[in-house]
């Protein structure tokens, strides 16, 4: 429900005491969201394909941390559990039934992606019903003072956690075989073929690591959001804007397009009301798909 | 005198950074064949991408039929009597040879019939009446080149532009194909062919321009061309000319 | 006219099904099929024939359901009117879609996306605008008279769905054989080739669009008159998107009678899921995915694909054959 401001509240809501906090908080969430986008991202980067199954997998990433949960793990502890159990899920994924099954054609990999997202979030409808539930952790509400604001500390975690994951990714990149791989097949791949790189090895171990991204997403988010079976589409929907606003395949692109979001999303929910911030976010990704496709940083469009 | 038939005066376009086109001008009149060759990475494809409607030059003027036709689009081009061919060849991979040319033929020709007849026309021009019902993508490079040429027909050109259309071709099939791009230049079509191999070039073409780095360095019969030094320093590196020892220096 | 003799054959046998058989179960199993049919035609013309594959089809379908609903409930317009203007809106949604997004050049996975976020803005629009009812939906009153486009017999309903199929094989038909079907197909194999060979390959694309929001927009008005209730989740939820577009690729994507084949397989499997499972919500989908991925892997061309290269290989026929008159 939209509820629009009177006049004497618009001054009230651009106070600095009102504004900054947004603005933090924005960045705060949009850090996460950017987390979201950076598997996505990485995934067209290499494999050239939108990977439709990505909410889904964030949705079944939510179900697993929250039921870590529920056998006394804490999410933070999850993650070092369920990054690698995901990526090894994206890397069979891509393995097993994506790769062979598209025939390398790009239309089929939409469609089989697409497929995989149907599969995933309707077992988790049917298993799970629509019931909303969340987690009760014990710092949940806990925030610390800055002097002009006080920031909730799990989004706090959050924020740290998706750099440290961001440089993580950058060292892996950087100075590992398999990292170099993967850019060389990003760039190039009847070259790295020809050079001798396994091409679909490379595929499902960059599906495995966009995955694993949205592993640990979900359990940064669990302690301060709720899961249900469609809870991965709403921030799959802000990661696509993200990634086609940053640039499809580009890393920075992602990582400043979330803070972007995250912010824009914050201060219009602050003036608009939120089912309103939610159609904002889909209009401004139809226009950018129009106008700009290549992003702000993109390479192809 | 009249202007020939195309006419590129001074296009550029520029990749990024990359200046792959700078101001190179040709020109080619009916019932001529025209070749357009010089070592790779030239620029010779990105110019025919400029005059087919593919890139718009960032300087320079076409003009096409006394027109100008600088940044039209490719299906207008078409509309207008410009055929290309490709240098990667791009067969409609899951249709069959005849249901290729037909989409050529199709430009013109607006009911089934009359479009099928065109087809059955160039086929048997072009050498590939037998195959007609063939899915494209079981085709022989040979095959394959020759559908290009069908496709292009079809659209019954005035201007065909040729991009290596003998590449990957062996010297018999070379020979069996230049006789039908001759035919094709006594029926009045203008013809720019992209080549790289001599022998075509110099027994097909009347015109030849030479186009290195992106700029044309040479025009005349082939005989001129190929003594030029100007024009062999390009294909083998500086100095080759003296090295080959003043022979071929005029 | 040898060559529209399958699609008068199959649509007498079709008509003739009431006539023999009078459960209702399956009378309703089969109208529903056959509005599936019908909206997956729509996207057959756009992704079958033409390559371009929408994942956001639900924009069509709900605007038809919608449209043909808030015109009678709320401005009394008469139903068989209504049905029109829902048809001739998913049309208009399908050129302003076409527009935006053929004329900015976007293909593959873009085109795809983009899709999906026009449906999803009509969804949520939908789901809070007013004169959708917002979450309530739209209610159309029972009135059980001809004039209302409402019928007491389950077989009228049923007639009137087939007559609508009919009419899309035929579309289907003749587009295959017109020079805007060659031009379809070519922009679907190779739009740089096609451009090169004189298509215009977005006003091609954009008619194509046009006609597939028609096509599906009516399955979206019949499924108003049916139902006779219309909210912002069936009107333009995924699922929609999902069946239509998994018709055509089961039953066979650019064939005439794929979407009829695959749109019986289709709602056979969700009926079958929900014998075994009950009324949970949500099994039916995993099947379709299941199914859309196996199909994929390993029945690209669908049954109808599937069946000709079989005949093919028993016969030994070549593999086009050519239609004269």
């Amino acid at each position: 429900m939209c509820h629009p401001p009177l006049p004497a509240s618009i001054l009230v809501v651009l106070s600095p005491a009102i504004i900054i906090p947004a603005i933090l908080n924005g960045l705060l969430t949009g850090a996460v969201y950017a987390l979201v986008a950076l598997g996505l991202t990485l995934v067209y980067g290499v494999l050239h394909i939108i990977n439709f199954a990505h909410g889904a997998l964030l949705t079944a990433a939510m179900f697993a941390a929250f039921f870590a949960y529920q056998f006394g793990i804490d999410p933070y502890v999850a993650i070092f559990l369920l990054a690698p159990a995901f990526f090894a899920f994206g890397y069979a994924l891509q393995r097993v039934v994506i790769g062979p099954a598209a025939h390398g054609d790009d239309r089929n990999m939409l469609l089989i992606t697409l497929g995989i997202a149907v599969i995933i979030e309707n077992a988790l409808l049917y298993t799970f019903r629509a019931d909303t539930r969340t987690i009760d952790v014990p710092y949940a509400f806990k925030s610390i003072d800055f002097g002009f604001t006080f920031l909730a500390v799990p989004r706090l975690v959050g924020f740290a956690a998706v750099f440290a994951v961001a440089l993580v990714l950058w060292l892996i990149m950087t100075f590992t075989d398999t990292g170099k791989a993967i850019r060389a097949v990003a760039k190039e791949k009847l070259g790295a073929e020809l050079a001798g790189i396994d091409v679909a090895h490379i595929y499902a171990v960059t599906f495995g690591l966009g995955t694993a991204c949205v592993a640990i997403a979900a359990c940064l988010l669990i302690p301060t959001y709720y899961v249900n079976p469609s809870a991965g589409n709403a921030f799959v929907l802000v990661a696509f804007t993200i990634v086609v606003l940053g640039g499809m395949g580009s890393v920075p692109g992602a990582l400043i397009g979330g803070l972007v979001i995250g912010v824009v999303e914050s201060l219009s929910s602050l003036f608009l009301g939120d089912s309103l911030g939610q159609v904002g976010i889909f209009l401004i990704f139809i226009v950018v798909l129009l106008v700009r496709p290549s992003g702000l940083f993109g390479a192809r469009a | 005198m009249a202007e020939p038939l195309l006419l590129v005066g001074r296009v550029s376009h520029r990749f990024g950074g990359l200046l792959a086109v700078n101001a190179a001008s040709l020109f080619a009149s009916e019932s001529r064949i025209t070749a357009l060759i010089g070592p790779n990475g030239a620029g010779k494809t990105t110019l025919f991408a400029i005059i087919s409607g593919f890139l718009k030059p960032s300087e320079g003027k076409v003009r096409y039929a006394g027109e100008d036709i600088t940044g039209e689009p490719p299906y207008r081009l078409a509309r207008r009597g410009i055929a290309r061919t490709f240098q990667i060849v791009q067969p409609f991979a899951g249709l069959s040879v005849r249901e290729n040319i037909l989409v050529g033929a199709h430009l013109r020709q607006r009911s089934r019939e009359a479009a099928l007849a065109v087809v059955e026309r160039v086929a048997s021009e072009v050498g590939l009446t037998g195959v007609l019902d063939r899915p494209a993508d079981t085709l022989t490079v040979a095959a394959r080149k020759r559908l290009e040429l069908a496709r292009a027909l079809a659209t019954e050109p005035k201007l065909l532009l040729l991009d290596e259309v003998l590449a990957g071709l062996n010297p018999s099939e070379i020979r069996d194909i230049v006789p039908v791009i001759r035919g094709l230049c006594t029926r009045g079509i203008a013809i720019v062919m992209i080549e790289h191999v001599m022998q075509a070039v110099m027994s097909l073409a009347e015109h030849v321009f030479v186009l290195a780095e992106g700029s044309i360095i040479a025009e005349g019969t082939p005989a001129q061309v190929a003594a030029d030094p100007v024009v062999v320093e390009a294909y083998l590196g500086h100095g080759a000319a003296a090295r080959l020892g003043g022979a071929h220096a005029h | 006219m040898k060559a529209f003799a399958p699609i008068v054959l199959v649509v007498a046998l079709f008509a003739a099904v009431p006539l023999v058989v009078h459960s209702n179960v399956i009378l309703n199993f089969l109208v529903v099929a056959l509005m599936i049919a019908l909206a997956g035609q729509g996207w057959n013309v756009l992704g079958g024939y033409g390559g371009q594959y929408s994942f956001g089809h639900a924009a069509f379908f709900g605007t038809g359901a919608y449209v043909t609903a808030i015109l009678q409930v709320r401005y009394g317009v008469n139903a068989w009117v209504g049905f029109a203007t829902g048809i001739a809106a998913g049309a208009l949604v399908g050129a302003v879609i076409g527009a935006l997004t053929f004329r900015s050049g976007l293909r593959g996975s873009y085109f795809a996306l983009v899709t999906l976020a026009f449906a999803e803005v009509l969804r949520i629009s939908a789901s809070v605008a007013p004169i959708t009812g917002a979450g309530v939906g739209t209610l159309i009153k029972l009135d059980l008279r001809a004039q209302a486009f409402q019928f007491q017999s389950r077989a009228t309903f049923y007639w009137i769905s087939l007559a609508l199929v009919a009419l899309s094989l035929l579309i289907a038909k003749l587009i295959e054989r017109s020079r805007f079907g060659v031009w379809l197909v070519a922009v679907r194999e190779n739009e740089d080739a096609a451009q090169a060979l004189g298509v215009d390959v977005a006003t091609v694309k954009s008619a194509a669009m046009v006609i597939s929001g028609a096509i599906t927009a009516a399955a979206g008005c019949f499924y108003a008159q049916y139902f006779l209730f219309v909210d912002s989740g069936i009107a333009y939820g995924t699922w929609i998107s999902i069946e239509v577009l998994l018709t055509p690729i089961i039953g066979g994507v650019g064939t005439v009678f794929g979407p009829l084949f695959g749109a019986m397989v289709v709602k056979a499997l969700g009926e079958g899921a929900q014998l075994v499972t009950g009324d949970a919500p949500g099994l039916d989908l995993v099947v379709y995915g299941a199914v859309l991925i196996l199909v994929i892997a390993f029945m690209p061309r669908g049954l109808i694909g599937g069946l000709a290269q079989a005949r093919q290989r028993l016969m030994r026929r070549p593999a086009v054959e050519v239609h004269h008159g």
